[in-house]
């Protein structure tokens, strides 16, 4: 837009940097997914507030070297490598519940008392710390903990259940939002394109039909670019 | 401290920047108004590199969305929520109201499901059809026209199926149903109740050459990069400024009050800047409200004079009163039949691209006024809660539920996708006892006195959502899905939301031509107070089953044609 439009409206009050740009959108542009994602590189628009907050949880650790050493374990446990991904520990799934401890504090005394549970297991059964166990070992401590009885409502069940489940939780929830997860569950979305209906293999598998009547009402994507123009009762004409 | 005055005399100063003050702001700034926006949070544009939250990744934030910061997670646009810091508000006890505010130019138009509804002609004159609560004084041929130029200056997709009480307006085609919505339509028909394409604001086709036109990344509650779904700051108040509109905006500046002469009548506002937290005055001849229900009640109440001792506008002591929000209930279920999905790109946009009307006759049902189904489901993008609890579904195969290992992956692709999900959001019945008043006894941040709520769900709400259920279980059983979670109990409320959290509140300064039961004109002007009007969902009578925000749009724009026209017939 040209400079002496732009400068008719002026932002008064508390204004913070950058604003300078106000209304000036490139016009014209179809935008790109990689154009819109690279302008927005280096952000996930954060306030600075926010941001201050992320800086200071970051340079806290929470988990003490031994309880992280044990969490690496059982994440890799939960969830281990297979022959085309790599396992949670890989995917970097501690770092990402090491952060949620502190962005969530109610999670701090069941996780570190979880991990405590675990070596007091291991080392009452086997004498030795749950990270030193043997894989069979460790898979008796797990099968134990790790199979809740449904009929049980959560918060009833015995701590060290509550414990497993919740690191399961975190672990899937922390793998399948990283970037190898993504690609493993074959998510292929985020991305700028146009939806034109579910695909026909895909309304077969599941015995599903468009009807044409309600097809006929819904956007023809081959004109989605040419400006819409109605009569006056409102029936579009483009 | 002395308070910094600011020697422009504005033609009307617009507190709130959401739907009513952008729609206020674009129609007054083009008519040549000299026009003042304030707004209490800070600049936003979601096509600015810093602020943009769409097409992110879940692994860019820490806590891969989730809603420890913001209350819809981290990738949300609204900046504030239930719970905003240093901005405090109490509930008479017993009494649990939560109050959503968005702290930013765009308001909560930034992050809405964009779900764009008209009210229908039974929707302005529910008293004469049930005798509760109260009729509009205008109905809805009077408003019609705006709706119809909303519909075609920001664009709103749906079909015109010639309903009763959801009329037919200027469409944008819709977008083809998903395969979850495929399940629906079919599971809801054998009940009789009827499916037809959502009525929502992104732009499937082109309407001009500024907003770019929707490319189905599914997420509008983001807020929209290239302006193709509706906000107030995209759509309205930017193209404003690019018209050439005379607008000063002012961010960051939460308002205290409305400042009054000798004769009572509005002279301007106070405001703190929250920058350097001094209080700062702007004049202007004509005050126009637009920061939300109960903000702009609270302006009100806060500003006490000796022409208005009881707060402007409010000899009648109808402001705050009569505040109500949409009925909410909600459910979901695992469906067998959507396991073992294919891969494909099905984000669509944001939200539902089907969804169900009010369908049945009150006549016939223990309980006043209807609500609509949204529907949700899908294979959406993985964000934090993904994964939680995955394999319960085995359950209902006879397979273990819990474990580890590599097993579970074949799980979750297994069952990603066979969750769906229905919200019902109904009318309820507006009460003078539900309402926000001045708790004398704390004040915010910036020394403002806050609001103190009381509001309670009569029986008939409660009714309501306890009828939603039953429709949800009976669709779900229909599409061969199994309900998950109990039914709530009576005692339960039947599961009902607290008020405020719908996020649709209106009523507190509501409208009508009898200025003892109401505080203002149909025109949305302070009856005692001619140069003072109210353009956010404050004045609603009743709400609807419907979303507000069209309507919102459409009697700021009615509102703001009759400012324009009582000025240039110097009436005001």
């Amino acid at each position: 837009m040209d400079r002496r439009k732009s400068i008719k409206s002026i932002i008064l009050g508390g204004v913070a940097g950058g604003l300078a740009l106000n209304g000036c959108k490139p016009e014209n542009v179809e935008p790109t997914g990689e154009n819109i994602a690279l302008a927005a590189e280096n952000h996930f628009g954060r306030t600075p507030e926010e941001k201050e907050l992320i800086e200071k949880l970051n340079a806290e650790q929470f988990l003490h070297p031994h309880e992280l050493a044990t969490l690496n374990v059982l994440v890799a446990l939960i969830l281990p490598a297979n022959e085309s991904y790599g396992s949670a520990l890989d995917a970097g799934v501690p770092d990402f519940i090491e952060f949620m401890t502190k962005d969530y504090p109610k999670f701090q005394t069941p996780i570190r008392g979880g991990l405590m549970w675990l070596d007091h297991k291991s080392n009452t059964d086997f004498s030795v710390e749950f990270i030193a166990a043997t894989p069979e070992q460790q898979k008796i401590v797990l099968d134990a903990i790790a199979y809740p009885d449904v009929e049980v409502p959560e918060n009833e069940r015995p701590l060290e259940v509550q414990f497993f489940s919740l690191i399961r939780n975190l672990t899937l929830t922390g793998y399948y939002t990283s970037k190898m997860g993504i690609k493993d569950l074959g998510y292929v979305g985020n991305s700028p394109n146009v939806w034109d209906g579910v695909p026909e293999d895909v309304l077969k598998q599941h015995g599903m039909a468009y009807e044409e009547e309600w097809l006929a009402k819904c956007v023809d994507q081959s004109k989605r670019n040419t400006k819409a123009a109605w009569d006056e009762k409102g029936n579009l004409l483009t | 401290m002395q308070i910094i005055e600011n020697s422009t005399m504005y033609d009307v100063i617009i507190v709130g920047s959401g739907a009513g003050g952008g729609m206020a702001t674009k129609i007054l700034a083009e008519a040549g108004l000299k026009v003042a926006v304030v707004e209490a949070g800070p600049y936003f544009d979601p096509g600015a590199p810093e602020q943009q939250t769409q097409l992110k990744w879940p692994y860019e934030s820490p806590r891969r969305g989730a809603n420890t910061v913001r209350p819809f997670g981290d990738f949300d646009s609204a900046y504030g929520g239930w719970d905003i810091d240093g901005e405090p508000y109490t509930n008479e006890e017993g009494t649990n109201f939560r109050w959503f505010r968005s702290r930013m130019l765009g308001g909560r138009t930034n992050h809405w499901g964009r779900i764009s509804l008209r009210f229908g002609p039974n929707d302005f004159k529910r008293k004469s059809m049930d005798g509760l609560g109260d009729n509009w004084p205008i109905g809805y041929d009077d408003v019609k026209p705006y709706y119809d130029k909303v519909d075609k200056l920001i664009g709103v997709f749906g079909t015109n199926e010639g309903l009763p009480n959801d009329p037919d307006g200027f469409f944008l085609p819709p977008p083809k149903p998903r395969l979850h919505e495929l399940f629906y339509i079919k599971g809801a028909r054998k009940s009789n109740i009827p499916v037809f394409p959502s009525r929502m604001s992104m732009l499937t086709k082109r309407i001009n050459d500024e907003r770019g036109i929707c490319f189905y990344c599914g997420q509008c509650s983001r807020a929209c990069s290239v302006h193709a779904d509706f906000s107030s700051g995209t759509c309205l108040i930017f193209p404003a400024q690019k018209n050439g509109g005379k607008i000063d905006l002012f961010v960051n500046a939460m308002v205290r009050e409305i400042t009054t002469n000798e004769e009572g009548k509005a002279t301007g506002v106070s405001y703190i800047n929250k920058e350097d937290r001094k209080e700062y005055k702007l004049k202007g001849k004509i005050i126009v409200l637009a920061a939300s229900a109960c903000s702009s009640a609270r302006i009100l109440l806060n500003s006490k004079s000796k022409q208005h001792p009881n707060g402007l506008g409010n000899s009648s002591d109808i402001v705050g009163k009569y505040l109500h929000d949409s009925t909410g209930g909600s459910r979901s279920a695992f469906i067998p039949d959507l396991m073992n999905r294919k891969m494909y790109n099905e984000d669509g946009v944001g939200g539902m691209h089907v969804y169900t009307p009010w369908w049945l006759d009150n006549k016939k049902l223990d309980f006043a006024r209807g609500y609509h189904i949204e529907v949700w489901g899908g294979m959406g993008m993985p964000s934090y809660g993904f994964g939680f609890n995955h394999n319960d579904f085995n359950k209902y195969f006879g397979i273990k539920v819990g474990g580890y290992g590599n097993p579970l992956r074949d799980e979750v692709k297994k069952y990603y996708g066979s969750t769906v999900g229905f919200g019902g959001r109904g009318e309820s019945i507006p009460q003078r006892e539900n309402k926000c008043d001045i708790d004398s006894t704390k004040v915010d941040e910036f020394g403002i006195p806050v609001l103190k709520f009381k509001y309670q769900w009569t029986d008939h709400e409660i009714k309501q959502v306890g009828h939603m259920h039953e429709s949800f279980e009976e669709i779900i059983h229909n599409m061969g899905g199994t309900v998950l979670g109990d039914k709530p109990t009576l005692a339960q409320k039947n599961g009902i939301y607290a008020p405020g959290e719908i996020i649709h509140e209106v009523g507190t300064t509501r409208m009508g031509d009898d200025p003892k039961t109401s505080v203002v004109n149909q025109h949305q002007q302070l009856h005692e107070v001619d140069n003072v009007f109210i353009v956010d969902a404050g004045p609603f009578v009743s709400q609807a089953d419907k979303n507000p925000t069209w309507t919102i749009l459409a009697l700021s724009w009615r509102t703001s044609d009759y400012i324009v026209e009582q000025l240039k017939m110097q009436n005001i």
